[in-house]
């Protein structure tokens, strides 16, 4: 029972909270001997290693019809490869209790692995079969993929989800950020287990590779597990290009009628890209207006002060092709108009206002000192460094961020709220809301 | 991702259900983990890791939602969403604009047998932060302008958590048949009939009686030596009057489950039907030595992950389920609950599923778990060990639990090597003593697919 939940789930990426400065960890270059470049921080303490690492084409890569490609191949990648079936394969993993992950964004196969320093070698191993030998297996793909058909339908009447859902095909139509990574009924029906080969031989490829590793290695052994595990992938990949895009459907309310006693609510609008010079003033209006702690103004002006729900916020979604802003609220369906309401009163009095310099300046201290909350497991911090990477910023970013956060000016965050929040919202409701109907398209 | 693994919470109390994975963690073998006592009954338990510059400070109450007075369901989260409205010394936002001011991280949590709030902070801030709490144990301030709002925000986040979804529901159907007469039967969050009548007067009266130096244990995770943290915790909590009437916490116990129960929940968005079944077993608190230990490698083995018994029997090879799990949270301070899940493939029926489950469930009770089965699961899970000492919050969590459900310092330091001593004779014995129907709920969630259920919502 957690005080706050953050509203519902609806952004389509977990991209990391930026993040300001101050932790005493050294970050190296290094390169393994096959010439793999990866970012190392040795972590002497506790006898694990944490990987984290990247390949660029997610979800986007998948064919309109095809939708769910990549992410279904994600969830294979464990059950047979090589000469391992899954069933061997698992046993493997659990008796020296290696963790894999494999996640699908839109823009991006994100992989984590973690193991105890004694058991690195086979779990390097493992992950190299994963990656350059899985089998696909026709009763692993049929397994794996009614699985993933149960998760489609359960989502099918799940108002966060119809939600979620709607707002990003409403706001990028014909174009495969509109898709969720996971694809839908039909689509995953139809995909193929040579459409999955065809993704990973594309997809994993040695050029399109981003590593972090994190714990008890050194530099030489760290570049060995990273042979271990990469050298034998193909040098290039075969991505398709994607299409840049903005946000479309601003002014728009759409209501999706569902009986379910709360109305959950997805609203946002064109963002900044990661490299827009106002990212860092957007990023810190952003947090003044519903970044997830307790004195944002939407927590103050709907949860405290009128008590509509139990949690509302706003974040930053940037993609390599397109940015938008989205946040999300939840609350009974006879105010469900009055918290839009509000909603709405408050990102437009942001973009005409901005903030006032007191909430910069506790914006500023709040984004500073909370950069070491987010790089305090070695998970975590290999994670980080990953998303520095795949963002260009640059291995001394951590060392300049602080910096950058103070150079932002009242006019700096004044000009970032006109141009976050000055164009409208699309607004999309899964729920019975009360005098909400869907506008005219 | 690997949606396959996730066991659907199907219980309402999700941060439970996070503790339990929790609690398979952390043998902190060289750690030196300080446990001091207060000369006003406070107990001040730091977990130095000097990795970063952050600290993790948790203030643990020994009161849930299983202590509340009966029609008074719900309060005792009630009164954790309050306790952020302030004192006399320090008004409502001021402690959060403290905590934002220097990034720190802050929120709180209620279960049946704790309340807990915490806070992550650059370690300069520790005493700052444990003044505020220290404040807040004794200066709480509560008008109706600031109660009533929030008695709206509860509501919704019951909406959130249980209204909108029908697994949380049937977990609280369960809870409430599995539990005859213990007050476990109760949703933590409250009956929404109980919550829309919560006052102000309830809220105070509930914080006087059970907030206190002598009810609370106060974590300190992080880059902080237990020697300053003891001089802060002096400087601040130690300030605070020990309370003459804290009572035992003697609920209503259960007598002896005698009847096998099932339900079925029947609700229009249910897309994925699923079975759930929850044993009345017993806690770390309450079992003897070595039952625990027993039924938590059971649970691993059972359904602990793709290699698990029920996993690979009911998804893998008789292809009659897309998900199967099972899980036992051994910290409760008194009885706990042992549970079985299992979602049917489409065209399977539920019953079909259940008579599987059984099957699996009875192979294990008549022939016991193998020499290999039982050292994958035991090496599994003491790794976990370590892995936690990697997670400064997994591991402030997971003393802090434990110390709420009656157990004490050296019991989680020792958890490791009590896994290691369980046998296949003791696993089995768990499963043929506990798995046992009479023990259990089985609940069936399904479609209604009535006309009258597309009207009504």
């Amino acid at each position: 029972m957690t005080r706050f939940l953050a509203a519902a789930a609806l952004a389509a990426l977990a991209l990391f909270a930026g993040a300001p400065a101050a932790s005493a960890m050294t970050i190296e270059k290094i390169v393994s001997p096959s010439g793999i470049e990866a970012w190392l921080v040795q972590e002497h303490s506790v006898p694990l290693v944490a990987l984290n690492y990247a390949f660029h084409g997610g979800s986007a890569q998948d064919e309109a019809d095809r939708a769910g490609t990549a992410n279904l191949a994600a969830d294979l990648l464990d059950e047979g490869a090589g000469d391992l079936d899954g069933k061997t394969f698992h046993e493997r993993l659990e008796n020296h209790a290696i963790e894999l992950g494999f996640n699908v964004a839109r823009d991006y196969f994100h992989g984590s692995l973690r193991t105890l320093n004694e058991n690195r070698d086979e779990a390097f191993d493992l992950l190299h079969l994963a990656l350059s030998a899985p089998r696909f297996d026709a009763d692993a793909v049929e397994r794996v993929r009614g699985q993933m058909l149960s998760v489609l339908r359960r989502d099918s009447t799940n108002p966060n989800s119809l939600a979620s859902r709607r707002w990003w095909e409403t706001a990028f139509p014909d174009h495969p950020y509109g898709r969720e990574s996971r694809g839908t009924l039909d689509t995953v029906a139809r995909i193929t287990a040579d459409d999955m080969h065809d993704y990973v031989r594309r997809a994993f490829a040695r050029n399109e590779l981003t590593i972090s590793i994190v714990g008890d290695v050194d530099a030489k052994t760290a570049g060995a597990l990273i042979d271990r595990a990469f050298a034998g992938l193909p040098a290039k990949g075969d991505l398709k290009p994607v299409a840049a895009a903005s946000p479309r459907g601003m002014g728009r309310l759409i209501v999706i009628n569902l009986d379910v006693p709360q109305a959950v609510v997805a609203f946002g609008g064109q963002g900044l890209a990661r490299h827009d010079p106002d990212f860092m003033a957007g990023y810190i209006v952003n947090h003044i207006l519903g970044g997830g702690t307790f004195s944002s103004r939407l927590y103050k002006e709907v949860r405290e002060k009128r008590g509509l729900a139990y949690g509302v916020s706003d974040s930053l979604v940037w993609f390599r092709r397109a940015a938008v802003v989205l946040g999300g609220t939840a609350t009974r369906a006879d105010r469900a108009s009055e918290a839009l309401a509000i909603v709405e009163a408050e990102t437009k009095r942001m973009a005409e206002s901005g903030p006032t310099a007191e909430e910069l300046a506790a914006a500023k201290a709040f984004l500073k000192g909370a950069y070491a909350l987010s790089l305090d497991t070695s998970g975590k911090i290999a994670a980080q460094l990953t998303q520095i990477q795949l963002d260009n910023l640059g291995i001394d970013y951590i060392q300049r961020r602080g910096a950058m956060i103070d150079a932002v000016s009242i006019e700096d965050a004044k000009r970032a709220a006109r141009r976050l929040y000055g164009g409208g919202m699309l607004v999309t409701v899964a729920g019975r809301p009360k005098g909400l109907t869907s506008s005219a398209e | 991702m690997p949606l396959k693994r996730i066991i659907s919470a199907a219980a309402i109390v999700v941060l439970a259900a996070a503790l339990a994975t929790l609690s398979l963690a952390a043998e902190p073998t060289d750690a030196k983990i300080a446990d001091f006592t207060l000369p006003n009954g406070l107990e001040l338990v730091v977990i130095p890791d000097h990795r970063v510059p952050v600290v993790t400070h948790m203030i643990w109450y020994k009161v849930g939602a299983a202590d509340e007075t009966p029609g008074k369901s719900g309060l005792a989260h009630f009164l954790e969403h309050l306790m952020f409205k302030g004192t006399a010394k320090n008004p409502t936002g001021r402690f959060s604009q403290a905590v934002a001011a220097v990034g720190a991280h802050e929120n709180a949590f209620t279960t049946d047998d704790y309340t807990a709030y915490y806070q992550r902070i650059p370690s300069g801030q520790l005493r700052s932060m444990m003044e505020f709490e220290a404040d807040r144990m004794t200066g709480l301030v509560l008008t109706d302008d600031k109660v009533l709002p929030e008695r709206e925000v509860i509501l919704e986040e019951q909406n959130q958590r249980v209204g909108n979804n029908p697994r949380a529901r049937l977990g609280e159907q369960i809870d409430a048949a599995l539990f005859l007469n213990h007050p476990y039967g109760k949703p933590t969050i409250g009956w929404r009939h109980e919550m829309e009548q919560l006052s102000r007067d309830d809220a105070i009266g509930f914080y006087r009686r059970f907030y206190a130096p002598n009810d609370a244990v106060v974590i300190v995770a992080g880059d902080v030596e237990p020697n300053e943290a003891l001089k802060f915790a002096e400087e601040t909590y130690g300030k605070a009057a020990r309370h003459s009437n804290i009572q035992a916490r003697d609920r209503p116990q259960e007598p002896p489950p005698v009847a096998v129960r099932s339900l079925t929940l029947a609700d229009p968005h249910v897309e994925q039907p699923v079975l759930q079944r929850d044993y009345l077993v017993p806690s770390f608190h309450t079992a003897k030595p070595g039952q625990s230990e027993a039924l938590e490698v059971l649970a691993h083995i059972l359904g602990g992950g793709s290699n698990s018994r029920l996993y690979r029997a009911l998804v893998v090879d008789k292809r009659v389920a897309v998900s199967a799990a099972a899980w036992y949270d051994s910290s409760a301070l008194d009885m706990a609950k042992f549970g079985v899940f299992g979602a049917p493939r489409q065209g399977v029926t539920l019953p079909q599923l259940e008579a599987e489950t059984d099957a699996v469930l009875a192979d294990v009770i008549g022939k016991g778990v193998s020499a290999e089965e039982l050292e994958r699961a035991k090496s599994r899970m003491i790794a976990d060990a370590v892995y936690a000492q990697d997670n400064q919050v997994s591991m402030a969590r997971w003393y802090g639990s434990a110390l709420m459900t009656g157990s004490t310092v050296s019991d989680v330091r020792g958890w490791p090597g009590r896994i290691r001593k369980v046998t296949a004779e003791e696993v089995q014995d768990a499963a043929r003593q506990w798995l046992d129907k009479r023990r259990s709920v089985t609940g069936y969630l399904i479609k209604d697919a009535s006309p009258q259920a597309e009207k009504k919502s």
